[in-house]
């Protein structure tokens, strides 16, 4: 019985260290958050009600007209409005109304409508919905912009089935509407579309990047972390630096020389994950994003293609960094860790949500994480954010040059050989004494 | 000029001093030894005049070059051989021995230096090998080899021959006495007091962080009235 208790002991408390334990705790609180965010956009969805704009173009006298009738119910729904209109030519007032006051979307009652039900035919509503963001979370907001449709659809169906002489055709008489659907997003109008299916389109992207860019990485942080271990253990890397060539040189070919196999794995990576996401997209076949203005130029694959050889950098220079703390293979393995939280923490978050729709502190969060950066830029260069794409660029420029300035220092440093060292009243010797202590080599 | 000048070398990492305050001189072309317990500082002295850890005060000169300030020039000058050093394993020998190489000379320069290497390593066909095959006394062969074909003035080998067995130990001591003969001073740390006798022609004995005896095998034999020099290591550390 001793036996056993001392073994599982053992085994417990070699298995319970905070490296073991504080992936688990991080990913507990990642989950966590999301499913929060999840819940509260799906219930804010499903319990408030619209706020929306109206233009009323039917000039049938107020009494007989179906639209009218149709705002009445709306005021009833509690449906707040933030523009109410009678002409064609408030059309841009009431979009700019809408997207200041941040409705959902402006409802255009034709001009035809009451004269189109009376027919017994449908009446037409052409919806312009104010999509705010492109994340898998964005398009709920869509879900009180139908519930009102469908609480006008049934209010007219209950007046015409009240008032029989004048039903023409059940079908129509139970489904009197039929809505047109335009899909502002930022500056962009996409006609004859709305939000459910941008959002659906979008989806192989807003997966695929973040996919993507989370496991290259992993993968090439991996790959340099290891060979630092490897080199340590090996004592290559003293004989490395005891070779006449400066350590700048030394570090830039261990970066350039991993970033660029990171940037072949991805580019191989890429291949396959289009060719895997096409297979969602099949029910999509019918719609091109490139008709909507969503494309990619060759300058904006190239500006995607530098964001992502920069946030490869990024990694490489952090985890040259962690690295530099490794003494071995097997230590260098643990510090992965860090590096696989940073690309995860985004990944989920640009997955699910679009930047524009986030909390301050977490669009703080995304924009000071790298890895955000290649993992929204397909979004923001397609809707021409330009800010957030060239607001990145300098700041993974910044971070690449922060990181490799440390790393040379680190290089130049004996922390490099000696590791992190303790005093001995057991707090920890600062790093930057370590590295101010680096020598001009 | 002296091969290497070591002065009041201080070495501390926080409140811990590895180092305190030593000195001493290697002539050039000599072997110079230097023995000590665990934990003596021999491989922080070591490390410190290869230019990979820094000083903390004093002053080291290697054929008149400052280790502190001129350790680019150093570094064409020295080569360094830490203890169970390994080499690239996915690398043959003869590309270890040329992406080494590449960084000291080009052309025929760097080709003639390769095959200097090789005929140190002396491993015949095994050369084209892979360096994740070789065996202890073929690694150590490649990295001695690696070591001098830039035909460095100075070289520092630490623990050359530990691990070694008794053949592949004689084989790399013949190698050492060979390179000294070419005129390349050395610099030596081992745990092997016959080594020592056999190789060195003076040795310093450090212990705590200083050097606590200087001078000729024979010199330090007759000094403590020994019969080698492992009884002269064991009378001068203990206390």
């Amino acid at each position: 019985m001793n036996h056993l208790y001392n073994l599982i002991k053992k085994e417990v408390k070699e298995l319970l260290t905070p490296a073991s334990v504080l992936p688990i705790v991080v990913m507990a609180l990642v989950f966590a958050s999301l499913g929060n965010l999840t819940g509260t956009a799906i219930s804010e969805s499903q319990e408030s009600s619209a706020t929306l704009a109206v233009i009323n173009l039917d000039p049938t006298a107020e009494n007989d007209s179906y639209a009218a009738f149709a705002i009445e119910v709306m005021a009833a729904y509690n449906v707040t409005l933030v523009y109410n209109g009678t002409s064609a030519s408030e059309i841009e007032d009431a979009l700019q109304a809408m997207k200041d006051q941040g409705a959902a979307a402006l409802l255009i009652f034709d001009e035809n409508f009451t004269t189109s039900i009376n027919a017994g035919e449908k009446a037409a509503i052409q919806v312009y919905w104010n999509m705010k963001g492109t994340g898998l979370f964005d398009s709920l907001s869509s879900a009180p912009v139908y519930n009102t449709l469908n609480v006008i659809s049934s209010a007219i169906t209950m007046e015409l089935i009240d008032g029989q002489d004048s039903i023409v055709d059940a079908a129509n008489a139970t489904a009197p509407l039929v809505t047109y659907s335009n899909t502002i997003l930022g500056d962009k109008e996409m006609i004859g579309i709305d939000p459910m299916t941008v959002s659906g389109l979008l989806d192989s992207q807003n997966m695929m990047m973040p996919i993507l860019i989370m496991i290259i990485i992993v993968m090439v942080g991996g790959i340099i972390i290891s060979s630092m271990g490897m080199e340590k253990e090996n004592k290559t890397l003293e004989t490395l630096l005891t070779l006449p060539v400066n350590r700048t040189t030394i570090v830039a070919g261990k970066l350039i020389g991993s970033a660029s196999v990171g940037l072949v794995f991805g580019l191989i990576y890429m291949v396959g994950m289009a060719y895997y996401m096409q297979g969602f997209n099949l029910a999509s076949a019918d719609y091109d994003l490139a008709q909507y203005g969503l494309s990619l130029d060759l300058l904006d694959w190239a500006i995607l293609a530098l964001m992502m050889f920069m946030a490869i950098l990024c990694a490489l220079g952090l985890c040259m960094i962690l690295g530099a703390f490794a003494k071995n293979y097997k230590a260098a393995q643990s510090l992965t860790l860090p590096i696989s939280f940073l690309a995860m923490v985004p990944m989920f978050i640009v997955m699910f949500t679009d930047f524009n729709t986030l909390p301050l502190f977490l669009q703080v969060l995304v924009f000071a994480i790298p890895f955000s950066h290649p993992m929204m830029g397909m979004n923001n260069l397609m809707f021409d954010n330009t800010p957030l794409v060239y607001g990145g660029m300098v700041y993974l420029t910044v971070f690449t040059l922060a990181t490799i300035f440390i790393t040379v220092r680190l290089y130049k440093s004996d922390i490099l050989l000696t590791g992190f060292r303790f005093k001995k009243d057991g707090s920890a010797m600062s790093l930057m004494k370590g590295l101010r202590r680096s020598r001009k080599v | 000029m002296d091969a290497l000048v070591v002065k009041n070398l201080y070495k501390n990492y926080g409140e811990i001093v590895a180092l305190d305050g030593i000195n001493f001189t290697v002539r050039d072309g000599e072997i110079f030894g230097l023995i000590g317990p665990n934990g003596a500082g021999k491989t922080t002295t070591l490390r410190i005049i290869s230019t990979l850890l820094s000083i903390s005060s004093g002053e080291i000169k290697v054929f008149g070059k400052d280790v502190a300030t001129e350790s680019n020039e150093v570094r064409k000058i020295i080569s360094y051989l830490p203890e169970d050093a390994g080499a690239y394993k996915n690398l043959t020998g003869r590309a270890y021995l040329d992406f080494i190489a590449s960084f000291f000379a080009d052309g025929e320069a760097r080709r003639e230096m390769v095959r200097y290497g090789m005929e140190v390593a002396d491993l015949g066909d095994r050369i084209d090998s892979k360096v994740e095959t070789y065996s202890k006394g073929m690694m150590r062969r490649l990295l001695i080899a690696r070591a001098i074909m830039a035909k460095p003035k100075f070289a520092i080998l630490d623990e050359v021959t530990s691990g070694l067995d008794v053949v592949n130990a004689f084989e790399i001591r013949e190698i050492i006495q060979k390179i000294a003969k070419s005129g390349v001073s050395i610099l030596l740390s081992s745990h092997n007091m016959f080594e020592v006798e056999y190789l060195c022609d003076r040795v310093a004995l450090i212990d705590h962080g200083k050097v606590v005896l200087e001078g000729t095998p024979a010199g330090l034999k007759q000094r403590y009235g020994a019969n080698n020099i492992e009884e002269v290591f064991t009378k001068a550390v203990s206390p």
